[in-house]
């Protein structure tokens, strides 16, 4: 006996519910699929950065800066081959909800992000124009801005209109990378502070370390932060990882909440599925029975049901698998600049897959239990 | 041809009744202008080979499909010209009904089976009681008012069928094939219960049967062959 | 008209698929009903920070406290205008504050998480009466010695009465711990404002919190300062300060948990409906009776909704019963507008709980109507015959 067969057309049986069933599947596949990529985009900043470049910042809080007589300090502990400044700027383009990430860098900052590309002209231009500015590939293409354009900001932190040219874009070297962000050149913001609120001048938000050797990133951190050791403005140095992990760490609770939310959807849809075989398979009590005499053992009824029940699973998984990647691209384009990376990983995918397996499999044991345990007897019963 | 007019004690006059049913593409001619009548307080048989339309025509008579074609009329109504609300209002009347599968609700009591066509009723709940016990009372059941149709034997059960079908005191019961599931000795317990309501009560029944015994339990009978009726067949008559 | 009982008792002849879908419906409600709780929790935090009547005033254009700074000039400005109710001893009621985060460790983790502190006096402890010592007792003025509130005492390292914490090369140690009302200055630690200054090295302070004469020269009080050119001011209500600053912590949090909740309620719905249409396709016999008895095709319709509605009824009572048992657990945070801890809590209220079983039974409903139509048509000689 065809065993694929039977298990083909019994899925068939009942159009409806199989379609109802199969929709349910989707449903949930495609919603853990979005979820888990949630939780990957809140670390693409920590995935997308390296090992051999530090962040120096105040030990209490990024919200206080550092002084920028720490510069040449830095600069002499060994193992450290160049500093660079960043202060967060968190100005406002036109309205909040339009927002990206803006620094303003010292010269040498892009000496330390070799996987930024630069044609050499545009950083010419940039390092001559005091009010120069530079964005990246993806803020480019998302507001349109060109070489030449002029960038206005409105200022939050360091308050006032604030005006910059667009002199270059950044672009990466591959898709992990963030281009969603715009740099500016530091003397410039610091000249405007001197003159207009002098006691903010001199300050550096955190300093990016260019390391030597990536193998000696904690003895240099421990290192840097000894020198500041005891004054008032204690210094925290980690790698850069550690540094965007430590943003991610700060919603750590909101991260473990969806974690655990996109399992929930799984349990649901495994209940909605339990439900379906159990009912499908009370239903066939007397084909069973049937069966049965005929000789076909309790193996061949697990069979049966295990197979409708995956054949379902795969069914509705591979659907909600398919759909991920065009729903996360429609995700992303909704979320605009707060996940500036949203794809799919594979891990993800492989995670879906395993998961309708386990809720065809799961949901099939006790119906596949009971049928192999039906008495000819009852089977026969049951027929009028 | 002109129709003899139905006699004074005449409960069901059919006239010109025709009923066809579709299958696929096919139009199978199930009924074809059948005319006929019954009085009221007779207990008639109606048997006839597989297809030949028995259940179909009870079907009509009970109120529960319509013909395509011609008149019916019960207890003087035209229950062809009665829309979907009114029938089941009248079928909540007139008529009870007795099915080969018992068909009694599996989640209520034999009590509350009996009971359930009086929630069609505006009878407060203890009158609704009181008939309720009676019914089961005169089929024998009182003792097994709180089983489960599952805890009872076919026989049983069927008994509980035939209290319900009463209940409302309808003057119309119609059974179709009420012995086909049970074994000889329920089967007598049944046709007596019938042959009762007939006699004591003053109920018309027509029941519709393959089985010769138990059609000789009732009245009389009549043959259903492709379509066409048969003269009745007197039986010696039962008290 | 169909009775309740039969209706009720279908339910639980059928038990174990009555449980797998009311199952799945509960866990659907319980993520409904806890995304309500905790925006219920968090609103009651952030609305019921502060006084109506108090008034905060920091640097125009910095947002929080931590990054406002204002001068002694400015204060005395601020603090000499007409607007500002008098106390009994003739002074202002007003009070300068220093707002600084400093690193604590919450308890059992590595995690170093950012707290607030904040440097008073006892006029500002006398503008926030819902601040209440609960345990230990006020730091004494002029003292290094602190008071931390309810939500970090126990919930960070080194935070009980007589432990001390060590910041700004200095110890402090810990003498009290207040309730504030489950608003946020349950997340703070309060000190004395001139100790924590000196210690921050800090000259200007950060904030300004005062008392109106009158609640109503709020508006004039607010341009007032506005237009002052010595010093750019930004002034609101207390409690408006204060909620403004976790909007959007506030509108993430609902956007996800209810974009969340739509999605599983999809999941849910498709499994009342597999059920129910299951269960109709099963008593097909059934309905043919009853329909043969005389009952009309609307009661049978009333009849198989009310299945439904049961269903999520079931399932809403277990997932709000779930959802309830989350009061016990307290949610921490860092809000991104501020970089410093929140926490709070999950709140039941009577109003979430009405919200929570409708969309349990809407579900019900949803799932269960279609196969209510289709038992409702079904022809009764048809369905007779599948006895």
């Amino acid at each position: 006996m065809n065993a694929l067969k039977l298990i083909v057309r019994n899925a068939l049986r009942h159009r409806l519910r199989s379609a109802l069933t199969v929709a349910g599947l989707l449903v949930a596949v495609l919603a853990y699929g979005l979820l888990q990529t949630v939780v990957d985009a809140w670390y693409a900043g920590a995935a997308a950065s390296s090992n051999a470049r530090l962040v120096t910042r105040n030990s209490i809080s990024l919200v206080f800066a550092l002084p920028l007589s720490y510069e040449a300090r830095i600069r002499g502990v060994d193992g450290v081959a160049a500093v660079a400044r960043s202060n967060w700027f968190g100005g406002i383009y036109q309205e909040s909800k339009n927002f990206f990430p803006q620094f303003a860098v010292s010269d040498n900052y892009l000496d330390l992000y070799p996987e930024f590309t630069l044609p050499d002209e545009q950083r010419a231009a940039f390092l001559r124009d005091r009010k120069g500015a530079l964005v990246g590939r993806q803020l480019a293409d998302r507001f349109g801005f060109k070489v030449g354009d002029v960038l206005p900001l409105r200022g939050t932190i360091f308050p006032g209109t604030w005006e910059f040219i667009v002199r270059g874009i950044l672009d990466a070297a591959d898709e992990t990378k963030v281009t969603n962000l715009m740099l500016f050149r530091w003397d410039y913001l610091n000249e405007t502070m001197r003159k207009s609120a002098p006691g903010r001048a001199n300050q550096v938000g955190v300093y990016v370390l260019g390391i030597s050797n990536p193998d000696n990133a904690a003895a240099v951190s421990l290192a840097v932060d000894a020198v500041f050791k005891n004054s008032l403005a204690e210094t925290l140095t980690e790698t850069e990882q550690a540094f965007q992990l430590g943003f991610v760490a700060m919603s750590n609770q909101i991260i473990a909440a969806i974690r655990i939310v996109s399992y929930v959807v799984i349990l649901i849809i495994m209940a909605v599925m339990a439900n379906t075989m159990a009912m499908s398979a009370r239903e066939r009590t007397a084909e069973y029975a049937t069966l049965k005499a005929l000789g076909f053992g309790p193996g061949f009824l697990a069979a049966l049901i295990f197979g409708e029940s995956l054949t379902l699973c795969i069914l509705g998984g591979g659907l909600g698998i398919a759909l991920t990647a065009p729903a996360a691209a429609g995700f992303k384009s909704l979320a605009g600049g707060i996940f500036p990376i949203f794809a799919v990983s594979t891990d993800t995918l492989a995670a879906q897959g395993a998961c309708a397996l386990a809720v065809g499999v799961l949901a099939a044991i006790v119906p596949a239990v009971r049928a192999a345990r039906v008495r000819v007897v009852d089977g026969l019963r049951a027929v009028g | 041809m002109n129709e003899p007019l139905p006699a004074a004690d005449t409960l069901v006059a059919l006239r010109r009744i025709s009923k066809s049913y579709h299958r696929g593409d096919q139009v199978i001619q199930v009924l074809t202008d059948i005319s006929f009548d019954i009085a009221r307080g007779e207990f008639l048989a109606l048997m006839g080979p597989s297809g030949s339309g028995k259940s179909t025509l009870l079907n009509l008579i009970a109120g529960i499909d319509r013909p395509d074609a011609g008149e019916l009329l019960v207890a003087g109504t035209d229950i062809v010209q009665l829309g979907e609300a009114g029938l089941a209002d009248w079928r909540a009347g007139h008529v009870g009904f007795i099915f080969q599968f018992y068909n009694l609700m599996p989640v209520l009591t034999a009590y509350e089976n009996v009971e359930l066509p009086l929630a069609l009723t505006s009878l407060p709940r203890s009158e609704r009681r009181a008939h309720a016990e009676a019914a089961l009372e005169l089929v024998g059941l009182s003792d097994r008012m709180s089983h489960y149709p599952s805890e009872l034997s076919g026989g049983q059960q069927q008994r509980v069928a035939i209290a319900r079908a009463f209940i409302t005191d309808p003057v119309l019961i119609v059974a179709d094939e009420p012995t086909g599931d049970l074994d000889r000795h329920s089967a007598s317990e049944v046709l007596e219960l019938l042959r009762r309501l007939a006699a004591d009560a003053g109920k018309t029944i027509i029941m519709v049967t393959h089985d010769r015994k138990a059609a000789e339990s009732a009245h009389a009978i009549m043959h259903l062959e492709k379509g066409e009726l048969s003269a009745r067949e007197h039986l010696q008559a039962q008290t | 008209m169909i009775p309740l009982n039969y209706v009720a008792r279908n339910l639980w002849k059928r038990r174990l698929t009555t449980t797998l879908t009311a199952g799945g419906l509960a866990l659907v409600v319980f993520v409904f009903a806890t995304v309500l709780m905790l925006d219920a929790g968090l609103k009651r935090t952030l609305m019921t920070t502060g006084e109506y009547d108090n008034v905060v005033v920091i640097r125009k254009g910095s947002g929080t406290e931590i990054q406002s700074s204002i001068s002694r000039v400015q204060a005395n400005i601020v603090e000499m205008n007409a607007a500002v109710a008098l106390g009994a001893d003739g002074l202002p009621r007003a009070a300068k504050e220093t707002v600084v985060l400093i690193s604590l460790n919450r308890s059992g983790s590595q995690q170093a998480s950012n707290v607030v502190i904040r440097g008073t006096s006892p006029a500002g402890l006398q503008l926030r009466p819902q601040v209440k010592m609960i345990a230990g007792r006020l730091f004494r003025p002029g003292s290094a010695e602190i008071i931390v509130g309810s939500n970090i005492a126990g919930g960070y390292d080194g935070t009980r009465i007589g432990e001390r914490l060590r910041f700004a090369q200095r110890e402090w140690t810990i003498v009290g711990t207040f309730d504030a009302g489950a608003s946020g200055f349950d997340s703070e630690v309060w000190g004395d404002a001139d100790q924590l200054m000196q210690s921050f090295r800090r000259i200007n302070y950060s904030a300004m919190v005062l008392k109106l004469a009158d609640s109503e020269l709020f508006e004039r009080f607010k341009s007032d300062i506005d237009a002052d050119p010595r010093f750019a001011g930004e002034v609101k209500r207390e409690q408006v300060f204060y909620s403004d600053q976790s909007k959007a912590l506030s509108s993430f949090l609902s956007i996800l948990g209810l974009t969340l909740t739509a999605i599983f309620s999809i999941g849910a719905t498709i499994g009342a409906m597999i059920t129910m249409y299951a269960s109709v396709s099963n008593r097909v016999a059934e309905i043919g009776t009853l329909r043969a008895l005389g009952f009309r095709s609307r009661s049978v319709l009333a009849a198989f909704v009310l299945e439904a509605l049961l269903l999520g009824l079931v399932g809403g009572v277990m997932g709000l019963a779930g959802a309830s048992a989350m009061q016990l657990v307290s949610f921490s945070t860092t809000n991104f507008q501020t970089f410093s801890d929140l926490s709070f809590h999950f709140l039941l209220t009577p109003a979430i709980a009405v919200q929570t079983l409708l969309f349990s039974l809407l579900m019900g409903l949803l799932g269960g109507f279609l196969p209510a139509v289709r038992a409702a048509r079904l022809n009764i000689v048809d369905a007779l015959r599948a006895a």
